[in-house]
């Protein structure tokens, strides 16, 4: 069931501005993602897309301006924080335990959920041994969803880079995220693997009903996927809307093709 | 031990095996990453349940059900339901392309359509303007279809509730559910099997009741197969021999079917479930070798030497081990300490430990392939047979087991060889027709009621088996009337590592000549080991101790068709080394990798022609497209080889 197509504003995003030193990494930024939608950024190299998503999950703090997230709104917000309010992430450079197999690293994924301590968990006995059933099963339903039963027990680190994004993506879904941020999800991948994970993406937000923002290159895939875009340039935000009118911006056109002098 | 017996239906089958065996698993599935069983009990229950569903869709006795997708349970009891309700199933491979499904649907009239998930579902939809006679879509996994029209696709686990609280809610429905399972009788179809297609459109193979009932009963008892067996099911449920030997067999025995996670994860559900009944295509078990011989030469040195040095041992005693034929006490105990060390443990990584009978067909098996699941001890055994048989014609029994020869009648079938050398049998399980295809069910038919196979073969002479040697269409005859299988000679010579591929000629000539391809890989890794430079794959081809090389293979050819009376004429007089590999991009193979004999024949003629004139050497020019697609030309001068004859006198000299 695909989460209904509210205008309730889940997350919004005003007027941040970030830097390192002399570089401004995004100058007075606003925008906003809808509950159920899925959003995309996009921008040339460089144009601050990944720094804004770790503005949003708490990462870099802006040097100016206000998120709130959920009817909360939060200048500074550690990443846990952000972890624990809903929002789970993956990374441009896949980020998973390389040594694990692909089924601790999304077991790692339910950490937030145990609700037992330590000590339970370490004797693993009655209830603590009951939770960890019921995280094992979600997982195992994680599992068959993203269709790698197959690696479940391959230590990550030997996967082909497709299948680790996979399982990066099987982690943060673990938390059963209202919102995921996906860092490049198809970066680096064939045809028949973005086809693949185009798939997974639609069909995470359309049966868990989860809010997607996501960076990505491909432009095919970007306007087949969302709903809308933003887009980025040197840290300004140039555009944003519907893919179709996206597409159309003049500002668009020459910040990717450049422009006649 | 379970046969049929007196119960001359799948459903009555499924009462007895929920009365006999109660609460011993019948299916087992591995779901979410947990082995999850349903006892004979359950499963009656189901499918009854999962029938009255059926029957308040509209389902009638003699509708046609077709079942698309994976080996699932709940597939499998589409079957049973259907066939519980007198409707007739019928499976269809998964991976047909939407044309190819359309045509059996519509070809069935398939009233009803039970899939495995979106993905088939989609198939069906996108071409459900031509087929309407298609009333309603069930399915398996529900994932991704929420969306979807119910009042025409429902999930097959809503049917089966829907079917319990009408049963619960109406005695009369029972009632009626059971009057149908009473009033099936053995001369019902069970289940119509398209044929996979690859000789012209795909035939719909009906077969009865009776009949599966049977065969099965007679191979039963041959394996000794009992309630206790375990198989996996990973075959495609459309091909007869899934259908045959997991689930007509396992109804029959009463044994437990065990369905893989998915289709990647074949290899570690084999293991964990340890099947002690088990096919594979020869294909499936050269995979699984070659794939235990890699991770064999990344293990350390001293694992490696005991490996080989068992494995040698093996290829000595291991055989006549398993024959029980006698071995010396010294074999028979480095054989033991080799079971402890090596081919046990690689069995269970196999997951073949507890196979007790096993078996290929299909296609030739390599006889070094063969010989290698032998010697270590897995009791792999050859059949040959064909859906119009349902399964099996013959079968090798234990202690008779020949690479080469595919065993005697299976029991109950009755054999013999046409004038023309073809194969023609007649078995308790054979098809009652084609689904509306009077004609070519009469073409299959001999008069006295004999199925001609389309193969030819002939009974060895020495141990009574059955050879199979060609496709009938394919056996030529020499100009002095010997007969000529190009099949069977070229599987010999590329049963040889160096030889890629081999293409045979004798039809109505006074001789049989050999175009060969050697194999690049192992001819180059050959060339480096003995210092033989070279500069392209031609000069490769052309080389004289390549040659030298591969008329040894050819000589070792003609010296076994010696042993084979029939075939003895037809040995390999000359042959020649083509310039360049046969190519799928030039047209030259079948994009399945099949050589095109008559494609071949054309391109190369003038080489073809130098073949039978007596010269030693001819020129040829071949148009080839490289990767990119450019076009260019290769020319050669390739040589002739000339081969001598081996005659029976001379191979008693050399064994003397």
């Amino acid at each position: 069931m695909r989460a209904p197509d509210t205008n309730e504003i889940m997350l919004q995003v005003d007027g941040i501005a970030l830097a390192f030193g002399g570089v401004r990494a995004l100058r007075d930024v606003t925008f906003n993602i809808r509950r159920g939608e899925i959003r995309a950024i996009i921008g040339p190299n460089g144009a601050g897309k990944t720094s804004l998503l770790n503005v949003v999950n708490g990462f870099y703090h802006p040097n100016h301006g206000a998120i709130t997230f959920k009817g909360r709104t939060r200048a500074r917000m550690q990443p846990f924080e952000a972890a624990r309010g809903g929002i789970a992430r993956t990374f441009q450079n896949v980020a998973l335990f390389k040594g694990m197999s692909a089924l601790d690293n999304i077991m790692a994924g339910r950490t937030l959920k145990v609700r037992r301590g330590l000590l339970w968990q370490m004797l693993r006995y009655g209830p603590a041994l009951a939770e960890e059933r019921e995280h094992r099963h979600r997982v195992e339903e994680i599992i068959d969803f993203l269709e790698i039963e197959a690696i479940r027990k391959v230590p990550v680190g030997r996967l082909p880079y497709g299948l680790q994004k996979r399982v990066e993506l099987g982690r943060a879904l673990a938390m059963e995220p209202d919102l995921l941020l996906l860092d490049e999800p198809m970066a680096g991948m064939n045809l028949e693997e973005k086809e693949d994970m185009s798939r997974f993406i639609i069909d995470v937000n359309s049966h868990y009903g989860t809010t997607i923002a996501l960076i990505e290159h491909d432009m095919a895939v970007v306007m087949d996927l969302s709903d809308r875009v933003a887009v980025l340039d040197h840290g300004i935000k140039i555009a944003d809307g519907t893919p179709d009118e996206v597409k159309k911006s003049q500002a668009v056109i020459e910040a990717y093709l450049g422009v006649a002098h | 031990m379970a046969g049929g017996g007196s119960f001359d239906t799948f459903p009555k089958l499924l009462l007895r095996n929920a009365a006999r065996f109660g609460a011993r698993p019948a299916f087992r599935h591995k779901d979410l990453g947990i082995w999850q069983s349903w006892t004979w009990v359950q499963v009656a229950e189901i499918v009854r349940a999962y029938a009255a569903g059926l029957h308040r869709l509209g389902v009638q006795p003699g509708d046609t059900i077709a079942v698309v997708g994976s080996n699932r349970p709940k597939l499998y009891w589409t079957i049973m339901a259907a066939q519980a309700l007198r409707a007739i199933p019928v499976p269809v491979y998964s991976d047909a392309v939407a044309d190819e499904l359309a045509f059996v649907l519509a070809h069935a009239e398939a009233k009803l359509v039970a899939a495995q998930d979106q993905e088939q579902v989609d198939k069906v939809l996108s071409v459900c303007d031509r087929l309407p006679q298609l009333d309603k879509i069930v399915y398996d996994e529900p994932r991704g279809l929420d969306d979807y029209d119910h009042s025409r696709s429902i999930a097959i686990g809503n049917v089966i509730e829907d079917g319990r609280a009408a049963l619960a809610a109406d005695a009369a429905l029972g009632q009626r559910i059971d009057e149908f399972v009473q009033a099936g009788n053995g001369s019902d179809i069970a289940v119509i099997l398209y044929t996979s297609g690859t000789t012209g459109t795909s035939k719909g193979v009906m077969l009865s009741t009776r009949g599966c009932i049977d065969a099965a009963t007679d191979t039963t008892r041959f394996d000794g197969l009992t309630h206790d067996d375990m198989v996996l099911a990973y075959l495609p449920l459309a091909w007869v021999g899934d259908h045959y030997l997991n689930y007509v067999q396992g109804l029959v025995a009463g044994f437990c079917m065990a369905c893989p996670e998915s289709s990647d994860t074949i290899e570690q559900d084999r293991r964990e479930i340890g099947p002690t009944f088990y096919f594979a295509p020869p294909r499936g078990f050269e995979a699984m070798l070659t794939r235990v011989m890699i991770r064999m030469q990344d293990a350390a040195p001293i694992k490696r030497r005991m490996f080989h040095y068992f494995l040698d041992l093996a290829r000595r005693y291991g055989e006549r081990v398993l024959t029980g034929n006698p071995v010396p006490l010294s074999g028979r105990l480095l054989y033991a300490l080799g079971r402890l060390l090596v081919y046990e443990p690689l069995k269970n990584v196999l997951g073949l430990s507890r196979v007790r009978v096993a078996y290929t067909a299909g296609e030739a098996i390599g006889p070094d392939l063969f010989a290698f699941y032998r010697s270590i001890g897995l009791n792999l055994k050859q059949l040959y047979g064909q859906t119009e048989a349902f399964l099996y014609v013959t079968c090798q029994p234990d202690g008779e087991i020949y690479s080469d020869t595919v065993g005697p009648a299976a029991p109950n079938v009755d054999i013999r060889i046409a004038e023309s050398g073809e194969v023609q049998f007649r078995s308790p399980g054979m098809f009652v027709g084609y689904f509306k295809d009077q004609a070519r069910t009469a073409e299959t038919m001999t008069s006295d009621g004999y199925v001609k196979t389309g193969d030819a073969g002939y009974f060895d002479e020495k141990t009574g088996h059955l050879k199979i040697i060609d496709r009938a269409k394919d056996v030529g005859w020499l100009a002095d009337g010997t007969m000529f299988a190009p099949k069977h000679l070229e599987n010999k010579l590329k049963f040889f590592p160096n030889i890629k591929e081999a293409i045979t000629f004798g039809d109505s000539r006074e001789f049989v000549c050999a175009m060969l391809n050697i194999d690049a890989v192992a001819v180059a890794n050959w060339a480096e080991r003995n210092n033989v430079a070279y500069g392209s794959y031609q000069e490769l081809a052309a080389h004289p101790l390549v040659y030298d090389m591969v008329a040894n293979d050819v000589a070792a050819v003609n010296l076994s068709l010696v042993k084979e009376k029939a075939l003895a004429g037809a040995q390999i007089r000359r042959f020649l080394i083509l310039h360049k590999e046969l190519d799928a991009d030039d047209g030259e193979l079948t994009r399945t990798q099949k050589v095109r004999r008559r494609f071949i024949t054309e391109r190369y003629a003038p080489l073809l022609t130098a073949l039978y004139d007596g010269s030693h050497e001819a020129d040829i020019s071949t148009e080839v497209t490289f990767e990119d697609g450019r076009k260019g030309m290769i020319a050669a001068r390739v040589r002739i080889r000339d081969m001598q004859a081996v005659g029976p006198a001379e191979s008693l000299g050399k064994a003397a």
